[in-house]
């Protein structure tokens, strides 16, 4: 059964990386809220302190009205000890009120930044990582960032001012149960440092675990009839037990190192103050220390045992939001597509680093009726995470539509027929060669400009979670109503969409899988065709449809085609006819160009692919 | 500090948001009903095989609390005895305070090592159970069910809710069960010390259990509207990211951007809610638990100055004090995770109380011996009559015997019903009236394995998990060895392409260079049914995206694998009705023609037009 590897694999045994050195790359998110965070670190920490302040007027009255007897210090007492207390508790209050809403501002930026960074990158990207792990970034991964900036990056502070000005009280009440108290604190610190080595490791493995196990969901979810079909389910649940098991040993193994980093902070100090405590006893009988300082001191020393238990798991916090940040950057410094004409010579730039030509120089192109038209110029593609030894997918392509004309691509099965077409929108990057539209090289022009001007139909029809009008729609101005969306749903022949309970403000599901896979084709085709692009690129279009609605599409696009430079990825020769010219790609270069009939009598390989007969003895 | 908005808005009343016609829909609301008290239920079903190890968790916290909890009482000892020993030179007080501290110090510390362990087994069986009845759930409910249940709230379901109920468990039931136990130890202790001091202690429970009360009923609003909201920015993010082509060539970026702020927003908003509500408790608990210390300190405090009281206790009972009201931040965590995970929980349990549609038979019958020595068997649509829940095509009463080993060819126009027979036959749906039967039997008293062993169904959507080409082929028969595998690949036309990736059968299709055509994922989507080796095979527009020779290869190996076998081969292009020993031709959902292709052809039906079509485009 197919098991899972997250893309990020290559990247996971990174060399030695500083938790703080990573958690300083979200400064840029949290600085727009810095003020209310600091604010609120400053009230924590006042707070945090006037806990403290409690045994000192505990002090007091032990040694003042109490001993001496004396009923109003103790109300004198009581009214500052509840005076504290109602500042200790709006201040606690405050805190949490200051951060709320800047916090969960912070998260959702990050998130839309992810969202739409991740729209940007690269198909190529898309291509390796599977969405699974992105999902898992954009979820689980900052909510351990807010969580993180909600309490570790807080306490961890206040906690060690709190204990600084605890260990400060409990030395200038007496400075040798003072000095007891801090005897652990080296061997609790050594502890701390070994561990987080040690948990950072382990939580980078399960949070990658996790997004592992996010990709088994989501492909059982998307190929869920091919489970069903082979009634897999049941082997599919094992895979996924499995991963889900690996996970459970990587989060047992936190756990393990959560115990015994717990079990040290925890019995270290409390010896101390047992020791404190005998101490004190002895000077207390000695008459060398007073009975109220003895308790205040405990009193101090106790309330100061959440600051230093919590270390453990604030540290903890601490390195899962490292992993997080880390993980959510990986994605982040990945480079997006280069907009404008000044990002592309940045573009260029890493082009170059990773070993691509240049591409030839822009402003060269010929302005005459030779330059009209979409143009492939020597063009040359290899996928650019593939080996460097790895021979092309497309090599010397030459090829000239002119205004107006349609050209079928034809070649056998993985011969790089899509690959070719996606590279016109700029789905994929040119190794070297240029592909220009009437005359102006596709990479001096804005993507947004670019892909305004050419319509693309995949072979894998994409609907979106929106009505068919909205779907439609997308392909043109947002000025375009319901006259441009019926003209192009006839010339589709998805008129069936008028039929449907709401007509075409019926809403299609997340990928439209209540349409038959012939619909949904019909309505990307007419997603193409609705905005009357110049150039439209079309892989496939018509490969769901029976003859009759084929021969309908054909006969509506011939009028589209009239005015249109397109390009259309063809399997049969029914397609084919649709176009004006044929140029057959073979081996990743195009080694014929001419009229179907012409092609059909002087080359075997097309005559070939077109019927099925004559060379077809040779492959065997 | 209360100038915040105290509305939580719930999923329902949104005002920024188109709101979909049937609004009531549930799936649309993502809001599945279940049972009441099914969420309760759920949690206890996930505990309750747990139940040794849940009571030995709580025994070892309790002991652990035990011994925490000691420290005050001997540091009152400490002053009230030991100090007063010391004097007249008895050390023995002393030596029993300082061994016994030191012990329930080693002890609390190796207690909370070795809970910390035993609940960590526990949470992770408890997660890994539920994880697992998701998936498993989700994979045995029908397919009528996922097209209208999105992906993206499924994949929601086994992560973020999951999640949440992760931290319940992890951080959420330790903070209860010390809580508890800290005020009940803490009340007894303190009781014991002086029962005045310990009951005025008691009595500020009940302010305090009001203040509870009062959070957690606004808590569970919030973190509802939070899971509803996180679930509908997972959705619209998975789309996004499995649809990138098209939103990449059709510009959809800044739309995307702008669709995706909206949900963004929303969660942005609850979730500010929801922290706001926690700020509000935490308020609310201090004051009230701090005006207790003030009062019983006061009060201890005159009665140690009137002579009532010892100084110890004074002392042993402020320290309780202090630690009986640090936990109430705890508990509000509690509720937190709880109300978080319950919301989760609530969504878990919907989805697991959707029983599948097509169900699978309590008392599943094998199918009969075969016949001859084929491997074919009879397939017989008695009365069968369907129609969509969501409306759409539909198959009025239909009837239609394919005896054993035939090859039959079914054409007709989009929606004509085609592929509505070839998914009653593979039993992804199930007749609203009439019996599919395969060699007699009716498909739904058949079990998974045997159906599978029947039926098996090819679609056009060619979707390859990831893994290695080997593996994805293998899903056809997990079992294969990879001669098989190759014997399968090669019968159909793939092993070419194949060998000639990286490396070879073991390349994994997401990694470099494992770019498979959309061709060539057909291929392999028919080795898989090749290796899968069934009585019936039902092809739908399988050879869509096939060149004609690759399809000419395919038909070519589909002529001898077909050989004794049943089929059903669907498709708009007549090239496959030349292997077919007999076509049907479909109309809204209705045979029209029925025959050899020799016999249609010939004729003056639809079929012959049809084909006329085909021919001349051929041409």
């Amino acid at each position: 059964m197919p098991t899972t590897h997250a893309a990020a694999e290559e990247s996971r045994e990174t060399s030695e990386r500083s938790a703080v050195r990573t958690l300083r790359r979200l400064w840029p998110y949290v600085r727009p809220v810095r003020a209310r965070l600091f604010t609120a670190a400053f009230v924590a920490v006042v707070a945090s302190c006037t806990g403290l302040v409690f045994p000192l007027v505990l002090k007091w009255m032990v040694d003042g009205p109490v001993a001496d007897r004396d009923p109003a210090g103790v109300w004198l007492g009581a009214l500052y000890l509840l005076l504290l207390g109602l500042a200790e508790a709006l201040l606690f209050g405050l805190r949490r009120w200051l951060v709320a809403r800047p916090l969960s501002s912070v998260e959702a930026g990050m998130r839309a930044d992810l969202y739409g960074h991740l729209q940007r990158l690269p198909v190529a990207f898309h291509d390796r990582w599977s969405s699974g792990q992105l999902l898992s970034r954009g979820t689980t991964d900052l909510m351990l960032l807010r969580q993180f900036l909600a309490f570790p990056l807080t306490f961890l502070f206040v906690n060690g001012v709190t204990i600084l000005v605890g260990v400060l009280i409990m030395l200038l009440q007496d400075w040798t149960l003072g000095l007891v108290i801090l005897g652990p604190a080296v061997p609790v610190i050594i502890t701390c440092a070994v561990f987080e080595k040690r948990y950072a490791h382990a939580s980078r493995r399960a949070q990658d675990q996790v997004g592992d196990l996010t990709t088994v969901v989501e492909e059982s979810v998307l190929g869920i009839r091919i489970v069903k079909g082979f009634g897999r389910h049941r082997s599919q649940a094992r895979a996924f037990r499995e991963l889900a098991q690996t996970l459970r040993g990587t989060e047992l193994r936190k756990a393990g190192l959560l115990a015994t980093i717990w079990g040290v902070i925890v019995t270290l100090p409390e010896v101390a103050i047992g020791a404190a405590l005998a101490l004190g006893t002895i000077q207390v009988a000695n008459g060398s220390l007073s009975a109220g300082t003895l308790v205040a001191f405990l009193s101090t020393a106790l309330a100061l045992r959440w600051p230093v238990d919590s270390i453990g798991f604030l540290l903890a916090m601490t390195q899962e939001a490292a992993t997080a940040t880390e993980r959510y950057f990986e994605v982040m410094d990945a480079t997006p597509e280069a907009d404008t004409a000044t990002a592309t010579a940045v573009g260029n730039r890493s082009a170059r680093r990773n070993g691509w030509a240049q591409p030839a120089a822009p402003g060269a192109a010929p302005t005459s009726a030779q330059g009209k038209g979409l143009r492939f110029d020597n063009v040359q593609f290899r996928y650019p995470d593939a080996p460097q030894e790895t021979p092309p997918v497309l090599k010397n392509i030459t090829l000239h539509i002119p205004p107006g004309e349609s050209m079928a691509l034809v070649g056998a099965t993985g011969s790089g027929k899509t690959t070719l077409t996606a590279l016109v929108p700029r789905l994929h990057e040119l190794t070297s060669g240029r592909i220009t539209l009437d005359g102006a090289d596709i990479t001096d022009m804005s993507r947004e400009e670019l892909r305004s001007k050419v319509a693309v139909a995949f072979e894998e029809p994409t609907l979106f979670s929106a009505s068919i009008a909205d779907n439609v729609l997308m392909g043109a101005e947002n000025t375009a109503g319901a006259a441009e969306l019926n003209r192009a749903l006839a010339v589709a022949q998805a008129d069936f969409a008028h039929a449907l309970p709401d007509g075409t403000d019926t809403r299609v599901g997340e990928q439209g899988l209540t349409l038959s896979g012939g619909q949904r084709q019909r309505l990307a085709l007419a997603r193409a065709v609705v905005g009357r692009p110049r150039f439209l690129v079309l892989d496939d279009p018509l490969s769901a449809l029976d003859v009759h609605t084929e021969a309908a599409v054909e006969a509506a696009l011939r009028d589209v085609l009239a005015d249109t430079t397109a390009l259309i990825v063809a399997h049969r020769p029914s397609t084919v006819l649709l176009a004006d010219r044929v140029a057959l790609l073979s081996g990743g270069r195009i080694t014929a160009v001419g009229t179907h009939h012409e092609l059909l009598r002087t080359n075997a390989e097309y005559a070939h692919l077109m019927s099925g007969t004559g060379e077809a003895e040779d492959d065997r | 500090m209360t100038a915040v908005t105290t509305s939580a808005p719930t999923a329902g009343d949104e005002p920024d948001l188109p709101r979909p016609k049937d609004a009531g829909d549930p799936f649309d609301r993502d809001v599945l009903p279940s049972p009441p008290g099914a969420t309760a239920a759920l949690l206890r079903s996930l505990l309750a095989p747990m139940k040794g190890r849940v009571a030995l968790t709580t025994l070892l916290l309790l002991l652990q609390q035990a011994a925490v909890q000691a420290g005050p009482l001997l540091v009152a000892y400490a002053i009230d005895n030991a100090v007063p020993a010391f004097r007249d030179h008895d050390h023995g007080p002393l030596i029993v305070v300082a061994v016994a501290y030191l012990l329930c110090a080693l002890v609390s510390g190796g207690l909370q090592s070795a809970f910390i362990i035993a609940s960590a087994r526990v949470n992770q069986d408890v997660l890994l159970d539920l994880r697992g009845r998701i998936f498993r759930h989700a994979q045995a409910l029908s397919i009528d069910f996922h097209e209208r249940y999105t992906s993206g709230r499924l994949i929601s379901r086994s992560t973020t809710d999951v999640e949440s109920l992760r931290e319940l468990l992890n951080e959420g039931l330790q903070e209860l069960i010390t809580v508890i136990l800290s005020f009940v130890y803490i009340s007894a202790m303190l009781l014991w010390l002086d029962l005045g001091l310990g009951a005025v202690a008691v009595a500020s429970f009940v302010p305090l259990y009001l203040l509870v009360r009062v959070y957690q009923r606004r808590a569970v609003r919030v973190y509802r509207a939070r899971s509803t909201a996180i679930a509908a920015v997972i959705v619209k993010f998975v789309e996004t990211m499995n649809g990138i082509r098209p939103v990449r060539a059709f510009r959809r970026e800044a739309a995307n951007d702008a669709d995706f702020r909206v949900q963004n927003r929303r969660h942005e908003r609850v979730n500010g809610d929801a922290l706001l509500e926690m700020a509000r408790y935490v308020i609310g608990s201090r004051l009230v638990a701090n005006t207790a210390v003030a009062g019983i300190v006061l009060w201890g405090a005159y009665r140690v100055a009137s002579g009532s009281l010892e100084l110890g206790v004074l002392a042993g009972a402020v320290l309780y004090l202090r630690r009986l009201y640090d936990p109430i931040d705890r508990l509000g965590m509690f509720l937190n995770a709880y109300q978080s995970a319950a919301a989760s929980l609530e969504k878990i349990a919907g989805l697991l109380a959707q029983t599948p549609s097509v169900p699978e038979p309590p008392a599943p019958v094998e199918l009969p011996p075969l016949r001859s020595e084929h491997p074919g068997r009879e397939v017989v649509f008695d009365a069968v009559a369907f129609g969509y829940r969501t409306g759409g095509e539909v198959l009025p009463r239909f009837d239609l015997t394919v005896p054993a080993g035939q090859t039959v060819a079914v054409v007709g126009s989009t929606g004509a019903g085609k592929s509505t027979l070839a998914k009653l036959l593979a039993r992804f749906y199930d007749p609203s009236q009439g019996r599919v039967l395969l060699d007699g039997v009716d498909l739904r008293e058949l079990s998974v394995a045997e159906l599978r062993r029947g039926v098996v169904m090819v679609t056009q959507e060619a979707f390859l998990f990831s893994g290695t080409v080997a593996e994805n082929i293998a899903i056809g028969r997990p079992d294969a060895s990879r001669e098989e595998i190759e014997q399968a690949a090669k019968a159909i036309g793939a092993h070419e392409f194949i060998s000639a990736l990286p490396d070879g059968y073991d390349t994994d299709v997401r990694k470099r260079g494992g770019r498979i055509s959309a061709g060539q994922r057909q291929l392999v989507a028919f080795a898989r049914a090749l290796l899968a080796d069934p009585a019936v095979l039902i092809l739908d527009e399988a050879t869509s995206s096939l060149d004609v020779p690759g399809e000419r290869a395919v038909q070519r190996a589909m002529s001898t694998v077909l050989q004794g076998r049943t089929a059903i081969v669907i498709a708009h292009r007549l090239s496959t009705v030349e292997i077919a020993d007999r076509v049907l031709v479909m109309e809204h959902g209705t045979l029209v023609e029925d025959g050899s292709p020799a016999e249609l052809i010939a004729g003056t039906g639809r079929f012959a037009d049809l084909h006329r079509a085909w021919r001349d485009s051929l041409a």
